[in-house]
């Protein structure tokens, strides 16, 4: 039976949820607003609708950097990881949800621990392997990383997923005659479609906003846009437009992309709670 | 062909023994049914010989030759399972056309089995849906399809209509039976409805417990169940079962006798009681008889429209040579 929601309280609802998401956007929208004021403006409040705004941080930052090619880096780094890490895990996830072990378990749980320990407690010794195998500052080096930080993410998000596709019908696969292969890449896979498609939005969302190895493990040739931002971030001067300028910039892209695929990303991440 | 054979077979789940040494034939072109209460390892079994479960220990051999280690899929049996398990992402035209993908079917082969097997079934009108759009029964009739187009030395069904409506359940039944007449090929079915097991096998296997209590024809378990629990299992309602003096004096522990085989008189009998509940079929009347001294309750058969009701007092006459007779062990004495 539905329950009975008089108008007024309905209304109120409705404002309170308006204030607390516009709440949680302020930052952005400060941001967005400051990038468009000069220098001087933007240390005090920002002004944007008295028409004094400029293009000018753009076009500085544009000339002080290559945009492009942070841009291009990130993309790389995000999409390389996030498609290396679903190969992997799809099968990791199939084994432990259709033949699960005794220590299947633990093993889910070790793996989302790894997740627990400060990455700044590992820096180091990456850090000198990478010198060592002469991979530092390059995307090859940060793809293989950032697929080792999201993996657990990965393998449990799809292994959700695949608890909810029922045993039989990967049985009938097999009677049908189909190998291990083909079970996973014909029937599995497309079955598991939305969730495999929310798990690699938002990894990819993931792998972008990542900041600790990307910025401690590039200088400048694999630089993605984390590093594009920090870049003006400055004790000294005035930098406030310009490093609006760029983090509007950078957050764009993946902006953009979220807003396209949230619901996509919503279906994915309620698949299975209604039947 | 579609021989089976069961050598010594046997399954255990960690430390539970599921099925006990079993030994079983399956002959090429019969229908046997595996029939028994739930949790008696009939479903166990039926997927011990599709190869979905490994067995512990014993052997497996599909015409003639060791099955016991080969995959499902190299198996050549094909199987329906309760769920219907189709692949809900393709059309029932894809549904059906997988197995034979997979074994690499030239692609107007495919179209010409897939039509065949369409039209069989009344399924052409809806090649192009997916299982989604369908009804149980449709659904259930594709499962088979997809099955039948493999041409398989066997078929096996888990239990294929408990999820179908009792209309639906009757009609579907005939459909296999007659898949069966026309394909002449070896079908092992599970089901947990004895009504299933007498209409449609050549064969019933009666499990308990992962042990084979009794193996033979409908009418064989009918008219010589082996023990109680047959005797008990097997026809419906259930056997009548009587201890105590009466038993003694056919000199046996227990003996049975099914509702169909006691006339009912309103004047005299051998055995008097107090009708609790008539269930009044039409075709067929069942009387519960209490206050018989014999058990709580007897249950006889009566005609299509007996005037007996709820309180009347009536005289029950068993028929002599339907009597069956059990020892203390619950085994049949011949």
């Amino acid at each position: 039976m539905a329950r009975a929601v008089s108008p007024q309280r309905k209304a109120m609802t409705t404002i309170v949820v308006y204030l607390i998401a516009f709440t949680l956007f302020f930052p952005i929208l400060w941001t967005i607003l400051v990038s468009f004021n000069s220098e001087a403006q933007a240390i005090d409040p920002p002004r944007v609708l008295d028409g004094s705004w400029t293009l000018e941080n753009y076009t500085l930052v544009q000339e002080r950097s290559d945009y492009m090619r942070y841009l291009w880096n990130s993309v790389v780094i995000a999409v390389g990881s996030t498609l290396l890490g679903i190969v992997i895990a799809i099968p990791a996830a199939w084994a432990m949800a259709f033949v699960p072990g005794k220590r299947t378990k633990d093993v889910l749980l070790w793996m989302l621990s790894t997740k627990m320990l400060p990455a700044v407690g590992v820096l180091f010794p990456i850090r000198l392997v990478l010198i060592e195998l002469d991979l530092l500052d390059t995307k090859v080096a940060l793809v293989f990383i950032l697929t080792l930080i999201n993996l657990p993410i990965i393998v449990w998000m799809l292994y959700t997923y695949f608890k909810e596709i029922p045993g039989e019908i990967l049985e009938a696969a097999r009677m049908d005659g189909a190998t291990l292969r083909s079970e996973i890449v014909h029937v599995l896979t497309p079955m598991a479609v939305p969730g495999i498609a929310s798990t690699i939005l938002l990894n990819i969302i993931l792998a972008w906003n990542e900041s600790f190895w990307t910025l401690t493990l590039t200088t400048i040739d694999a630089a993605p846009l984390t590093a594009f931002i920090a870049s003006y971030s400055s004790p000294e001067g005035l930098f406030y437009a310009k490093l609006s300028a760029a983090s509007t910039m950078a957050i764009a892209p993946i902006l953009v992309m979220g807003w396209f695929s949230q619901k996509q990303l919503v279906r994915g991440l309620t698949f299975g709670a209604v039947k | 062909m579609g021989r089976i054979t069961l050598n010594k077979v046997t399954k255990r789940f960690g430390d539970v023994e599921v099925i006990p040494p079993l030994d079983l034939e399956i002959e090429d072109g019969e229908f046997v049914v595996f029939v028994g209460p739930s949790g008696c390892g009939k479903s166990t079994l039926l997927r011990l010989i599709a190869g979905l479960e490994d067995v512990s220990s014993g052997r497996i051999d599909i015409d003639g030759s060791d099955a016991t280690s080969v995959p499902p899929a190299k198996r050549g049996l094909a199987m329906v399972f309760q769920s219907y398990a189709l692949y809900p992402h393709m059309s029932v035209r894809k549904n059906i056309a997988f197995p034979m993908k997979m074994a690499g079917v030239p692609q107007d082969e495919q179209a010409r089995r897939i039509e065949g097997a369409a039209k069989a079934l009344n399924l052409t009108d809806y090649l192009d849906r997916r299982p989604g759009q369908l009804s149980g029964g449709q659904r259930q009739r594709v499962a088979i399809g997809r099955a039948i187009v493999r041409e398989p030395a066997a078929f096996l069904f888990d239990e294929p209509l408990s999820n179908l409506d009792a209309a639906l359940r009757v009609g579907m039944r005939l459909e296999i039976s007659e898949l069966h007449k026309r394909l002449a090929t070896t079908m092992v079915y599970v089901t947990h409805d004895q009504v299933e097991a007498m209409t449609m096998a050549d064969k019933i296997v009666v499990l308990r417990a992962g042990n084979i209590e009794q193996v033979g024809s409908p009418l064989e378990l009918y008219r010589t169940p082996r023990n109680l629990f047959v005797a008990g299992f097997i026809g419906s309602p259930r056997m009548n079962l009587i201890e105590g003096p009466e038993a003694a004096r056919h000199e046996a522990h227990t003996i049975g006798v099914r509702p169909e085989h006691i006339a009912v008189s309103g004047t005299e009998g051998t055995w008097k009681g107090r009708i609790g509940v008539s269930e009044h079929l039409g075709s067929d009347t069942f009387f519960h008889v209490h206050d018989t001294g014999l058990a709580e309750t007897l249950t006889v058969r009566a005609g299509g429209e007996v005037d007996l009701h709820h309180g009347d007092t009536v005289y029950l006459t068993p028929e002599a040579d339907k009597i069956h007779r059990f020892d203390r062990k619950g085994l049949r004495i011949a």
